[in-house]
């Protein structure tokens, strides 16, 4: 008798602590506003989740929807992830903001990540990356490796992101060349090919031998292939196949880490509402494999700037910088501050021509 | 061997089968396609047409029907009417935009003003935006004789232009952090299209599309201007000695098909999307020509349609979420609808004939 009272009492144990392991089983919703084989932003989001699947393997179940419009669609698919069971939910774009909020607001026991947004809630954080660390190290190459001085840069939208980047690809090339010239195509599109491709040509046309983009179709790599002797650089993701020229190097969005941590977090019960802006050292932006187009002193040089960026012993924001009309930004050694940086919204001395606004 | 015979009427049995036909065809060879991706059709399409409306959270979105179907509807019915007399406009994507950027541009002068005519005034400012952008090709065709299927498209692309422009300067949220789009109107109340009742998803703009199916239906079956547009539809010549001016007409299909999608575009704007932003369009204008065709260019008929679609949009990230089906496969399922419904179409004209070939 004690015996059966002691088996089944095992039994139960069991059952329930299978039945615990099942609900245990963090759930982590992913939303896309792209197709995942975008090969640029959507796609490293993808490589992100696909990390946390590797990490936690049967711990977790990760559950995703692509091509999701900004606005009540996105609202609906954030519902019914929560609806269905999801513990944490990253959606990964701009304009998921407001939506984001609204569904956190009725699901207080869910957490949400949001991309590049700025509103936070007790169960929402943000994240985002200082990709402007690795234009500072893009803006060395360039300015190093131009022959025309002039360096073309594909921009997206005139916002705040963009113009950080734009201003850090600036002040590097300008600190190895003092001749360098921008010139700014404005394509007011992140995804584009066509646009993109003649954004590149005009470019080229003008007499840009280098290339930067802030959109994320691989259609400049190939009209500067097509141009010949035009250095590129990878968005987003590295574009490898365009190595080792034009793409000589590459900013790649590296999700992985953060979302393998954050997923850690709800799991030991940990996560906290934060606002995450991790650059280089935290390996959330990465520098592609910069290729044997650049000469071995130019690498070097990169490489310097990108440890020194990794280490925090340089700020890629380090005065005397003045503004586009003159007056004066940063002091001589001064480094700007993060609410300046969020909302960057001027050029630096140097840049000609107007941010359209 | 097979022949095809030309009917000497329509059939009007296989009118209203095709449609049905065509869903069901889809459902077959889409259950094919996605057991071809490995998942199990039978789940695939239940979790597509049976769960938004009968599964376990039907509750939740049920009301999305009405959000998703609402400017489809209000769109297509406007559409229809052109279609109906053979004036095609391409371009309700862009009226679309226009009735949201317009009428959002009134509601914001207002701000931080309450009071209660501020949404009536955005409703209509939204239709005139519409109406006033559909109006340059009506214009242009009457008056040049352009092609208002080329100029009513390429409008949609120079909307979208303006929608950008709207998000990045002249609409933009001043306490936004430099960020594009708008103010957010959900929290300006009284330019919030709100749900009349809390959590049914119906809003005006589903109250609109339902008034707009009504109204086409009285028009097309008792008024004079509905007997002109089927007449010029079916036989311009008859139209012509029966005294239809055409100018008048196009200037009138484009204008109602205009409003009509300008005010889906506001009551977007104004509720579940909430702020003008530079991905504000999703397709509906597009969509739209889709679920008129679905719809049988008939009011009710569209109703239909227009759930129907809604229905596969939402169904269909279920699936993705649930099921791990991508997208581009759900899109390919909405394509093979209008596929099959155009394919079915040739039996409502030609009759099917098996026959012997005669040796010559």
């Amino acid at each position: 008798m004690k015996l059966t009272t002691l088996l089944t009492s095992a039994a139960m144990a069991l059952g329930l602590a299978t039945g615990a392991v099942a609900a245990d089983k963090t759930k982590v919703g992913f939303v896309y506003v792209g197709p995942v084989g975008d090969g640029g932003w959507t796609y490293e989001h993808d490589q992100g989740r696909k990390a946390v699947v590797e990490a936690f393997g049967d711990k977790v179940e990760t559950v995703y929807v692509e091509n999701v419009a900004e606005g009540p669609d996105s609202e609906r698919v954030m519902t019914q992830m929560a609806l269905e069971g999801a513990d944490l939910i990253f959606t990964t774009s701009f304009g998921y903001m407001d939506p984001t909020i609204n569904v956190a607001k009725k699901f207080p026991n869910v957490r949400f990540e949001h991309a590049t947004g700025y509103k936070t809630a007790p169960n929402v954080s943000t994240y985002s990356a200082r990709f402007y660390e690795g234009r500072a190290v893009q803006g060395t190459i360039a300015g190093n490796m131009t022959e025309s001085n002039i360096i073309g840069y594909i921009g997206s939208y005139p916002i705040p992101e963009v113009i950080r980047g734009i201003n850090s690809a600036y002040i590097h090339a300008k600190k190895v060349n003092p001749d360098v010239q921008f010139k700014i195509v404005w394509a007011f599109t992140w995804f584009d090919p066509a646009k993109e491709a003649d954004a590149a040509k005009v470019l080229i046309e003008q007499g840009a031998d280098v290339i930067l983009q802030h959109t994320d179709s691989t259609a400049p790599q190939a009209a500067a292939q097509a141009a010949g002797n035009v250095i590129t650089f990878g968005q987003a993701s590295d574009m490898a196949e365009y190595g080792p020229k034009p793409r000589v190097s590459s900013i790649i969005d590296d999700w992985g880490p953060y979302y393998v941590a954050r997923t850690q977090a709800v799991m030991d019960g940990s996560w906290e509402s934060v606002m995450t802006w991790d650059g280089i050292g935290a390996g959330m932006v990465g520098i592609g494999e910069i290729s044997d187009a650049v000469p071995a002193d130019v690498k070097e040089a990169a490489l310097t700037m990108k440890a020194a960026l990794a280490d925090g012993s340089y700020h890629a924001f380090t005065g005397p910088i003045n503004k586009q009309d003159g007056s004066a930004w940063l002091a001589d050694g001064e480094t700007a501050d993060d609410g300046t940086l969020a909302g960057m919204n001027f050029f630096v001395e140097g840049i000609e021509g107007d941010i359209p606004q | 061997m097979i022949r095809l015979e030309k009917r000497p009427q329509p059939s009007r049995a296989w009118s209203l089968a095709t449609p049905l036909v065509a869903v069901l065809a889809t459902m077959l060879f889409g259950g094919l396609l996605f057991a071809v991706l490995g998942k199990d059709p039978v789940e695939a399409i239940r979790t597509i047409f049976w769960d938004p409306l009968f599964g376990e959270y039907a509750f939740y979105f049920r009301p999305q029907l009405l959000v998703k179907g609402a400017p489809l509807v209000l769109i297509a019915i406007g559409l229809s009417l052109g279609f109906k007399a053979g004036i095609w406009n391409i371009g309700a994507e862009g009226q679309y935009i226009m009735g949201a950027i317009v009428g959002a541009a009134v509601g914001l002068a207002f701000y931080p003003y309450e009071a209660w005519y501020i949404f009536p005034l955005m409703v209509i400012a939204g239709a005139l935006g519409g109406w006033a952008w559909a109006m340059i090709p009506a214009f242009l065709k009457v008056r040049f004789g352009t092609n208002e299927i080329l100029v009513s498209l390429m409008l949609v692309y120079i909307a979208e232009q303006l929608l950008a422009s709207a998000s990045l300067r002249f609409l933009k949220n001043p306490e936004g952090m430099g960020f594009p789009g708008s103010r957010n109107l959900q929290s300006y109340e009284s330019a919030f299209n709100a749900d009349l009742i809390e959590g049914t998803g119906m809003h005006w703009g589903v109250v609109a599309a339902l008034i707009a199916v009504i109204f086409a239906y009285v028009l097309l079956t008792r008024h004079m201007i509905g007997f002109h547009i089927r007449l010029t539809g079916e036989a311009p010549r008859a139209a012509k000695f029966a005294g239809v001016k055409p100018a008048r007409l196009i200037l009138l299909c484009l204008g109602i098909s205009g409003a009509l999608a300008g005010l889906a575009g506001l009551f977007e704007v104004s509720g579940p999307a909430g702020q003008v932003s530079i991905d504000f369009n999703v397709g509906y204008g597009f969509t739209a020509i889709i679920v008129a065709f679905l719809g049988r260019l008939h009011p009710f008929g569209i109703l239909l349609a227009g759930g129907l679609m809604a229905l596969t949009y939402i169904g269909g990230d279920i699936a993705q979420s649930n099921l791990g089906l991508p997208a581009a496969a759900i899109q390919v399922f909405q394509g093979m609808l209008l596929f099959f419904l155009l394919a079915l179409d040739l039996l409502t004209n030609f009759r099917v004939t098996l026959r012997k070939v005669e040796v010559a």
